[in-house]
């Protein structure tokens, strides 16, 4: 059996953290510079090009590509051969959100209690850990900070199986028209669907971390993210919510099998700076 | 692209009435932080028949939280928060004699509403540019309610800072505007 040091990974989960807030992520640097060139609006296209020059001035001076640093969103997948020694895992993944965000300068945004209290904690702690046991003897870390401008617009409804693949639209269409400029369009749509009500969002959540250059594999799911695509693009959101044609960068779905009498389907929207970073120890 | 209007602050009530939804601006001159929790208070000590920080007449407020300064600058990243959170106490401001207003996003109809009653103007920064708008942040100073962090109220000196008119003084909206024009459903 491998033994991984705790410490291994806080300081995996500190160089994450600042990485994604600090370095845009190619895929969606490529699709802000098609938009210069693909949106109809001049205003929309003035937007692209002040998003392609913020994400540069990031990574030039290492600071936050957006003010909001978001929460810290931990997917691990952990090979079942790996023992963890010297602390326990979700501390050292704490410590290296803390270490990350203090070290980095990025934002603290989290708040201890919800709705009685709301005292920033301080550290941006704690993450919101999400662990997978996988065949192996390795760790995979990946770390999506999540702004709250787009997560404030998410949706997830629990659908008859009848509503199928029009339901699923008109419930994109809606999600994504009354979003309007909130979640700073040009947006990243993910979608989860199928499972239960807590495996769609979580579905969702993790197709924001599939790059959105990628369709899914299953054909009839690369088609549906296409089609959804497209509809989104004439709710004339555009850009910032200034209007325009540009309103999505991409749709990514990942589905599972449910319940012979439901269809959960959930929204996670994104900003353009959809952020994520990944490594493995 | 027309040419950008270049507005300073304080904001006076003439040149407020002139600008129109979908101008683009630069804005020079101190302008003032704040987000929810600056708000709750503020309107707080308004309740409590205190003084505001401040005196608001013709002044600009920016819904931000910036990232923290690296040694050396004035502040970190500082791109817009959603303005709708703030709905509920902006009437207030507006009565106080706040002019203008930078966010991202939709305002209330009871903003509006105070808004043109009070000649007051609306502006959209880009939501995400953070790094970009920080660049135009020349000075930043606590002003009050620093156990706050990241949500104290701040003046913020600023130059040629962009930013669009997207709700004017007389209620015109450039994002109804803007989308109708694309859309195609």
């Amino acid at each position: 059996m491998r033994t991984v040091e705790a410490g291994q990974i806080t300081a995996a989960v500190a160089k994450l953290a600042i990485d994604a807030n600090y370095y845009l992520a190619e895929d969606i640097f490529g699709a802000l510079k098609n938009g210069q060139n693909t949106e109809e609006s001049p205003l929309g296209r003035e937007i692209f090009g002040q998003l392609v020059t913020n994400a540069c001035i990031a990574r030039e001076q290492d600071m936050p590509i957006c003010q909001d640093t978001g929460m810290a969103v931990v997917f691990m997948e952990i090979g079942q051969d790996v023992r963890i020694v010297g602390g326990d895992l979700e501390t050292a993944v704490n410590a290296g959100v803390a270490e990350g965000y203090t070290g980095g300068y990025l934002r603290k945004s989290v708040v201890d209690d919800p709705v009685f209290i709301r005292r920033n904690t301080g550290d941006n702690t704690p993450a919101i850990l999400h662990i997978a046991i996988v065949p192996g003897d390795k760790i995979k870390i990946t770390l999506a900070p999540k702004g709250f401008g787009s997560e404030n617009m998410s949706a997830l409804k629990m659908f008859p199986p009848s509503a199928g693949v029009a339901g699923i639209k008109k419930f994109a269409v809606d999600t994504v028209s009354a979003a309007g400029s909130n979640p700073c369009p040009p947006i990243v749509i993910g979608m989860g669907i199928g499972g239960t009500m807590e495996k769609a969002a979580l579905l969702a959540k993790k197709a924001l971390t599939r790059p959105i250059s990628e369709r899914n594999a299953n054909p009839e799911y690369a088609k549906l993210e296409t089609e959804i695509l497209e509809l989104v693009n004439k709710t004339g959101v555009g850009p910032q919510g200034l209007g325009g044609t540009v309103t999505a960068l991409a749709v990514n779905i990942e589905y599972f099998p449910t319940h012979i009498a439901g269809m959960p389907v959930a929204i996670n929207i994104n900003c353009h700076a959809t952020r994520h970073a990944e490594i493995e120890i | 692209m027309a040419e950008p209007i270049r507005i300073t602050t304080p904001l006076s009530a003439d040149f407020a009435r002139k600008l129109r939804a979908g101008d683009s601006v630069l804005i020079t001159g101190d302008i003032y932080t704040a987000r929810d929790a600056a708000h709750k208070r503020m309107i707080e000590a308004l309740d409590r028949g205190e003084r505001l920080p401040i005196d608001m007449r013709d002044q600009v407020i920016y819904y931000v939280g910036p990232s923290p300064a690296k040694p050396g600058q004035p502040i970190g990243s500082a791109g817009p928060t959603t303005s709708g959170r703030m709905d509920a106490y902006t009437p207030r401001m507006l009565a106080e004699g706040l002019r203008g207003m930078i966010g991202k996003g939709y305002r209330s109809a009871e903003v509006v509403e105070a808004m043109k009653k009070h000649g007051a103007v609306y502006f959209a920064a880009t939501g995400g540019a953070a790094a970009l708008i920080a660049r135009a942040v020349k000075g930043y100073e606590v002003v009050a309610y620093q156990d706050l962090g990241a949500e104290a109220f701040a003046k913020m000196t600023v130059e040629d800072f962009p930013a669009i008119v997207v709700i004017d003084s007389e209620g015109r909206n450039y994002y109804e505007e803007g989308q109708k024009q694309y859309r195609r459903l």
